[in-house]
């Protein structure tokens, strides 16, 4: 039954770059459907791991991770996994808005028909388009290039090519950092939408948007070899109320950085 | 302590004790300035006397009760002395030879671009490149040398008679070589310059790498490549020493690149390195090819010039 | 905010995995943008083979008198003033003397002499030569053939590049001529265009990166600099004709100077329009050059009082110069190579004098490979291809010169 409830899992997670460690044995149950939040001071290692979620540190060439990474019981990080497969079924949305030099329709579409997709193409850029809710404010143009789009428009598109792949799990790295506030709830009213069908794991460096949005949250910092490591995951109201590690009480009340 | 204080103020006292702040002309500062400014606009006035000399020479060559825009442009056959002025005889030749190079420069170029900007390690790329470099290195002549005498007769050796020593193929194709690294080069640049988002958005979406170079990378560099495409046309038009030696001696009006013919360049080439007095009209025909050339070239850099600035600012 | 109509929990499908075929068309196109690069150092290859092929190989000769009618020694150990007086005696009066205005035969070389000895008297008619890939393939072929068409020829395999090319003057029998005119030829030449492009094509990277205000007028002159680099240098070369050959000849041909039997076509004519030629290239290389120099620099030597131009004089320029001149060689390589300019000019087909000034007639190293690879027969493609090897050589030292320069002056800032 357990297996069930967790989307994905990571077992003595550690993250190398050469001969220096940047994260540190991690272990993490993210459970389905539900937003799981990453907060920390910067350097700690957030974005890597992250990243090592659909491994796009392997473009990274003295990256290695040690450890394990289950989804459904396989190791993302086994012998016979391939990377190509498993960004498929894990999105990402980064922290910088950036669609394709393409048409809005083609940005929705292109993710889709490489990876094989034999459906009605009109229909699943609709849907992608209306489940990242910015169906009615670009149904009239989307042969028009994604960069005529504002910069939070631009975001949401980018959270609509990637739900159009249907990952499991969407990854966001500080989706709303380079956005206003207004697109920034925007943002967050949607992860709210998305969460009934997806899982969603998301760095942020702004503790109000971890404390609104997130279920959960992990509290990463840096030890004394400066190596990134999760000190304390737990329910989000928990973290926030009665954190159980000092440090997390002081980085969680502005004591810290 | 003390006396050290007392020191400097007194040296204070000696040199630094006016304070004028008036502006001061300064004769030699000003002297200096005028002599860069005018090595600065230099450039200018080369291109005004290319204009201006070319323009002139041709000018008089049209002016010739003989030679008529309907000729000039409109038939083919170009033998100035007498009294045939189809310059279509040349730019076949030109337009043949050129077509050739950039079917050959462009897809080889491009490919080994992409090669080198998104599969090879540093350490290949470090071996690669200068290769290319040396490639873009060797002058022109030196290739002439090596369409004759070696390209050709391996084009002989498969096409048989239906060749002639001299002709379009060979020289196309080595030309094609020689254009090769610029192209490579300038669309490498291009690819290098799309933002690594970009690429990290396509491979988040479970795109190969093939996919992504091909799909998402090389798209979003299409107008830097497209500029790369324009400036080697314009060297493919400009180039001389292959077509003087391995293209062929004399006007021909053709297409077909098994046959010899001259192109723009290779004939002011061949006309001026012979016996050639002032005035006649073979000397005012050949600035009327010349001319012909700068403007096609210098609209060809423009275009290249402009997409180029207008594909920084996409990125910056 | 509308509600979303959302997609259902992804099940997968309706996609397919084609990850095989997407990874094989992948591995394909991978191999043919790897191909095209190997194409292309393939190509390079071939050149380079093509070259030496060409400078080395069997020669097939017969003398038209033997030496034996001249001398009673063998010719190699004859000494120079033996050689003198056979020449006087045996060569016409008019010949000799010709000769002798050409470069005083006294004061030439044994090797000098002996190869006139040759070409003069003894009068060696090349029959055939063979490549070098032909002369170790075939040898015995090659042999064969030869005592068969040729019973009297001698046949011997011969490096057309020796010591003596390199110092012999040009001569009419390609089996005795030499680079030695062309070379120094071309050493005026990108002498000259150095001495005139490097001050000036400095001066206008300085004015345009440190002095040019930000107007429509210096993007103008900047767009002119970029697309001159761009005009075909045959252009160039109509350029030379009409202005320094043609208008300005009493200054480029030395009439101003008191130089008399003398037109516009002279090294100066050649070497000016090769400086204006590089002009665009060495500024853009200084601009690139100046503009690494960081501003912190400048900042600094203005904070202490320092007007512009000793600001550029003591720290700019000094910075910038092992860039300035790395561009420098580069575009003194280019010079070095290029041909059309040269033709259009006016470069002289047959010189055999050495330069003495910048109003000598000219020849070029890439002049010489030029007339000597169109030239029908086969020998004198043997020594194209060992000039070529020669120009090659002198490049790769330059580049190397550059490189060189440029690893052990780079600063990183």
């Amino acid at each position: 039954m357990e297996n069930t409830n967790y989307a994905i899992e990571t077992n003595n997670l550690s993250i190398h770059y050469g001969n220096f460690t940047a994260v540190k044995g991690v272990n993490m149950k993210v459970e389905r459907q539900k937003i799981t939040a990453i907060i920390g001071p910067s350097g700690c290692g957030k974005s890597t791991l992250l990243r090592a979620f659909n491994r796009m540190n392997d473009f990274v060439p003295s990256c290695h991770v040690t450890g394990e990474l289950l989804l459904d019981n396989q190791n993302l990080y086994g012998k016979n996994v391939d990377p190509v497969e498993v960004r498929r079924k894990i999105g990402m949305v980064f922290q910088k808005p950036n669609p394709f030099p393409k048409s809005i329709y083609e940005n929705i579409a292109w993710g889709a028909r490489i990876n094989g997709f034999k459906g009605k193409m009109d229909e699943l850029v609709e849907q992608s388009l209306r489940s990242a809710a910015l169906w009615d404010e670009v149904k009239d143009k989307l042969q028009q290039s994604a960069y005529a789009l504002s910069g939070g428009q631009q975001q949401r598109l980018c959270i609509a090519r990637t739900i159009a792949i249907q990952p499991e799990i969407i990854l966001m790295d500080e989706p709303a950092s380079a956005l206003d506030p207004i697109s920034t709830l925007r943002i967050e009213e949607l992860m709210q939408e998305l969460k009934k069908n997806y899982t969603i794991l998301i760095v942020t460096h702004n503790m109000q948007q971890a404390a609104r949005a997130s279920d959960y949250t992990a509290m990463m910092m840096i030890d004394d070899q400066r190596a990134g490591g999760v000190i304390e995951f737990d329910d989000t109201k928990a973290i926030f109320t009665r954190p159980k590690d000092k440090r997390t009480e002081d980085y969680v009340t502005g004591r810290f950085g | 302590m003390k006396e050290e204080v007392i020191h400097l103020k007194s040296l204070e006292a000696q040199s630094f004790r006016h304070f004028d702040l008036k502006k001061k002309l300064r004769i030699s500062e000003s002297i200096i300035q005028g002599l860069l400014f005018f090595a600065g606009i230099l450039s200018i006035f080369v291109t005004i006397a290319i204009v201006y000399e070319l323009g002139k020479e041709a000018m008089l060559f049209f002016a010739l009760p003989d030679v008529t825009f309907a000729k000039f442009f409109g038939t083919t056959k170009w033998q100035p002395g007498i009294g045939q002025y189809g310059i279509w005889a040349l730019v076949s030749a030109t337009l043949t030879t050129s077509t050739i190079a950039m079917l050959i420069s462009l897809p080889l170029g491009l490919a080994s671009a992409i090669y080198l900007s998104e599969y090879a390690s540093p350490r290949l790329r470090s071996i690669l490149k200068p290769i290319l470099e040396i490639l873009a290195g060797i002058p022109t002549v030196v290739y002439g040398y090596f369409a004759l005498l070696f390209v050709t007769p391996i084009l002989k050796s498969f096409l048989g008679e239906d060749l002639s020593v001299y002709n379009m193929l060979s020289a196309g194709l080595v030309m094609g070589i020689m254009i090769l690294p610029l192209i490579s080069s300038m669309s490498e640049d291009a690819l290098s310059a799309v933002p690594r988002a970009l690429r990290e958005g396509a491979y988040a979406m479970g795109a190969t790498k093939l996919e992504t170079s091909l799909q998402v990378v090389l798209p979003a560099a299409l107008s830097g490549i497209g500029a790369a495409v324009i400036i080697g046309i314009s060297r493919a038009v400009g180039e001389t020493m292959i077509v003087a030696v391995a293209a062929g001696a004399g006007p021909n009006f053709s297409f077909n690149p098994l046959e010899a013919a001259e192109t723009m360049t290779g004939h002011i080439a061949r006309i001026s390195g012979g016996d050639l007095s002032y005035n006649s009209i073979d000397y005012n025909s050949l600035f009327a090819i010349a001319l012909m050339l700068f403007l096609v070239t210098l609209v060809l850099n423009l275009i290249s010039q402009w997409v180029v600035n207008k594909f920084r600012e996409q990125y910056e | 905010m509308n509600t979303p109509n959302t997609l259902p929990y992804p099940q997968g499908n309706a996609f397919y995995s084609t990850l095989r075929k997407r990874y094989l068309t992948a591995t394909i196109w991978q191999s043919l943008f790897l191909g095209s690069l190997l194409i292309a150092i393939i190509v390079l290859m071939a050149l380079i083979y093509n070259v030496i092929d060409g400078a080395f190989g069997y020669i097939a000769y017969e003398y038209k008198n033997s030496p034996s009618e001249f001398t009673a020694t063998a010719p190699n150990e004859l000494t120079k003033e033996e050689l003198l007086v056979i020449l006087k005696d045996n060569l016409s009066r008019g010949a000799y003397n010709k000769l002798d205005e050409e470069q005083t035969m006294e004061t030439r070389s044994q090797s000098d002499l002996l190869n006139l000895f040759f070409e003069r008297l003894v009068r060696l008619d090349t029959k055939q030569t063979w490549s070098m890939t032909e002369s170790l393939s075939k040898g015995a072929e090659i042999q064969a053939e030869v005592a068969e068409k040729y019973p009297d020829a001698v046949l011997e395999f011969r490096s057309w590049l020796t010591p003596q090319f390199l110092t012999a003057p040009m001569s009419s029998r390609a089996e005795f001529a030499g680079v030695r005119t062309a070379v120094l030829g071309s050493l005026w030449l990108v002498g000259i265009a150095i001495a005139f492009a490097l001050p000036i094509g400095t001066g206008a990277a300085i004015y345009l990166q440190e002095y040019a205000p930000k107007n429509w007028f210096t993007s103008i002159v900047q767009t002119n600099i970029n697309n001159l680099a761009g005009v075909p240098s045959i252009v160039y070369g109509m350029l030379g004709l009409a202005v320094f050959v043609r208008v300005m000849e009493s200054f480029t041909s030395g009439a101003m100077f008191g130089v008399t039997d003398s037109n516009g076509r002279t090294i100066l004519s050649a070497g000016l329009t090769m400086g204006i030629l590089v002009l665009p290239l060495i500024i853009i290389n200084a601009q690139e050059a100046i503009k690494a120099v960081p501003d912190s620099l400048r900042q600094a030597a203005f904070g202490v009082g320092a007007t512009r131009w000793q600001t550029i004089w003591h720290h700019v320029l000094p910075n910038a110069l092992p860039g300035i001149m790395t561009g420098s060689i580069l575009a003194l390589s280019r010079a070095l190579g290029e041909t059309a300019p040269l033709i259009v000019v006016g470069a002289s087909t047959f010189i055999s004098l050495d330069p003495d000034g910048p109003f000598s007639k000219f020849t070029a190293l890439p002049i010489q490979i030029y007339q000597w690879t169109t030239r029908a027969q086969s020998e004198f493609h043997a020594i194209a291809a060992s000039a070529i090897i020669v120009l090659l050589i002198l490049l790769l030292t330059l580049n190397a010169t550059a490189i060189l320069l440029r690893n052990r002056f780079q600063r990183r800032w």
